[in-house]
């Protein structure tokens, strides 16, 4: 750990992004992913028994889930009920959380890392079909991950009998088609059958019933490019990376007012102040200015603000979700300066999530659009001072209790994820959100069938 | 229109790849949709003759999902976003402009989008489905400007290949 408090002096531990960083010129291609140590590991790992790479590597690394549930990787793995086949390997590439863009980055730049740790993950699992699912509007990530595919191919490193091991393996490179509900991952499983994207109850859970109804393991981009360089370690010097139970790094997607928003692959244990201020990271707020408040994992977490004991807390997935009930979620820092209207920020989260909501769960089908309409009234201008009671109370109906991790009357957590901005303004704004709605003379009447939101096109 | 000669042996090798053919249903319209510039009614009668499911089954399904036009759009689709980076970085001046700019051009279709994983370099666009980042207003505009007139272009989405539409 590098944190000093008052003097943020923290770097990038850069492992996954190394070659990224390293050679921009040709990270992508075959030449420039064996140049740098590529595939090596994969060569390594079909040497060994393939159980014990799930147990003594992947989960002796405490290698967690970088998507947003945090779930330990190995153990997702050891769900899987022994011998029954086929079995899959989708990996989840539909990164669409709001301002969380590290795997778009991985996935363009480095795309043999991840079709190295799907090999990997396939062979200690028993998998012999695995799928990419990633993200529609990905055109460049799309045409990479493509010739990524046909050149490990042509190389041995997929296809049948894989380096003379005789372990056998193809990959599908599925297009989704602009959904965010997609990103979880029974929806996901779903869209890719063919179907609208609508999450699914469980149990039973992907592992027991997945794809096409048979044992599937759903893993994140970055997990799965973590998994190469765990094998390359060794699992002790891994895990020796972080802290507590968040080992390794993770990359870290910074952006809003900050003077270098970008991805930054940092040691898991430094604090959002080093994210947000040390020089080689994200170098202060613009303008000399602080920090107003910043949403810590991605749109569906709770918001800290600008004080001490928020910007000081460590980067460590369970400390945040114990002390704050924020979560690190995708990974994303979305910081905004003292010029930033909190309720604009609140309602444009809401029209995210209603226009995103699938519409299966009649409380999250209704609700998100009503918290929308009301918040749009609010940080329009045409609030009025109990509004913010009456967000709270539609939330309630989502997610009873209002409380972190949430309770949820849905199948899914996006409903309850647009409960977040609303609990965020309760807690922290609230003056600052009546005071907005005081004595407002203008009346912008809610109704369902006139949205407050009708001018603003397509929502 | 039906699938060309040469993206119809892709469209077969697509349904080839995964154990149940409704899977290919996504690739396909992505495929119909590079070619035509929008997914058509005939493409999707095309589409669940080829799949064994029924026309309506793929409407079903991909009417859930945004990046597929039912309707004709001009030649380049221009995705602005105004999600929470861009919405404090200037996302909603850009969208505003080029609605103005463009609002009388048939070939160019202005949409908001929800985030595009391009927050680092906020406000962001995509012009079929190419990444512009760190945009204004003017930047925005010469973007556009420059695919109208053929010094840029895009790749397309499906990996086959595009017909007199998008592309």
């Amino acid at each position: 750990m590098t944190s000093v408090i008052g003097a943020p002096n923290a770097t990038e531990t850069r492992i996954i992004t190394k070659r990224l960083r390293d050679r921009p010129e040709d990270s992508w291609t075959l030449d420039g992913f064996t140049q740098s140590g590529g595939y090596e590991s994969l060569r390594a790992a079909l040497k060994l028994d393939p159980e014990a790479i799930g147990a003594e590597q992947v989960a002796a690394a405490g290698l967690r889930g970088r998507g947003g549930a945090g779930f330990p990787t190995g153990t997702k793995w050891s769900f899987l009920p022994k011998g029954s086949y086929p079995r899959y390997l989708v990996v989840n590439g539909d990164e669409g959380e709001p301002s969380t863009f590290k795997d778009r980055m991985l996935i363009e730049n480095d795309p043999h890392q991840l079709i190295e740790g799907i090999a990997i993950a396939s062979y200690a699992i028993g998998c012999n079909l695995a799928f990419i699912y990633v993200r529609g509007e990905f055109a460049l990530g799309f045409e990479r991950l493509e010739a990524a595919r046909r050149d490990a191919h042509a190389a041995g490193f997929l296809g049948t009998n894989i380096l003379g091991s005789g372990f056998d393996l193809d990959i599908v490179i599925h297009r989704a088609a602009g959904a965010y509900i997609c990103g979880e991952e029974t929806a996901l499983l779903s869209s890719l059958e063919g179907d609208r994207g609508m999450p699914r109850i469980r149990p039973p859970f992907p592992a027991v019933a997945g794809l096409y109804a048979k044992p599937t393991i759903v893993n994140n981009v970055e997990t799965l490019s973590t998994v190469p360089h765990i094998m390359r370690m060794g699992a002790a010097e891994y895990a020796k990376l972080g802290v507590n139970k968040s080992t390794g790094t993770r990359i870290f997607s910074l952006s809003g007012h900050v003077n270098r928003p970008g991805n930054y692959e940092v040691e898991l244990g430094i604090t959002f102040r080093d994210l947000i201020e040390s020089p080689e990271l994200g170098g202060g707020v613009r303008n000399g200015g602080k920090v107003k408040f910043f949403i810590p994992g991605g749109a569906s977490s709770q918001w800290l603000t600008g004080s001490d004991e928020h910007l000081d807390a460590p980067l460590d997935m369970d400390y945040v979700q114990q002390t704050f009930g924020v979560m690190l979620g995708s990974g994303a820092v979305m910081v905004y300066d003292e010029t930033t209207n909190p309720a604009l920020v609140a309602w444009r989260l809401a029209k995210f999530f209603a226009h995103e909501s699938c519409g299966k769960c009649t409380p999250c089908r209704e609700g998100t659009g009503w918290i929308e309409k009301v918040l749009y009234r609010i940080s329009h201008g045409y609030g009025r001072p109990q509004d913010l009671d009456l967000l709270l109370d539609v939330g309630d109906n989502i997610s009873p209790g209002l409380n972190a991790p949430f309770s949820q009357t849905t199948i899914c957590p996006l409903g309850p994820s647009a409960v977040s901005p609303v609990v965020s303004l309760h807690k922290f704004f609230r003056e600052e959100v009546i005071a907005m709605c005081q004595n407002n003379d203008r009346v912008l009447h809610v109704t369902a069938s006139d949205s407050g939101t009708s001018d603003l096109g397509a929502g | 229109m039906a699938f060309t000669a040469e993206n119809l042996l892709l469209a077969n090798e697509i349904v080839a790849r995964y154990p149940k053919t409704k899977s290919a249903i996504l690739p396909l319209a992505h495929l119909a949709q590079d070619q035509d510039g929008y997914l058509t009614q005939d493409a999707m009668r095309e589409i669940a003759g080829m799949i064994g499911v029924t026309p309506a089954e793929v409407l079903g399904t991909c009417s859930f999902y945004t990046m597929f036009k039912r309707d004709e759009v001009g030649r380049l689709v221009v995705s602005v976003c105004t999600n929470v980076t861009c919405l404090v970085m200037g996302g909603p001046e850009v969208l505003e402009h080029l609605e103005q700019r463009y609002a009388s051009d048939k070939e160019v279709t202005i949409e908001e989008v929800e985030c595009l994983a391009a927050c680092g370099n906020a406000p962001a666009m995509q012009v079929n489905y190419e990444f512009h980042e760190s945009l204004t207003p003017g930047s925005a505009t010469e973007i556009i400007e420059a695919y109208k007139s053929g010094e840029l272009t895009a790749r397309g989405v499906s990996g086959g290949v595009a017909g007199g539409g998008q592309g």
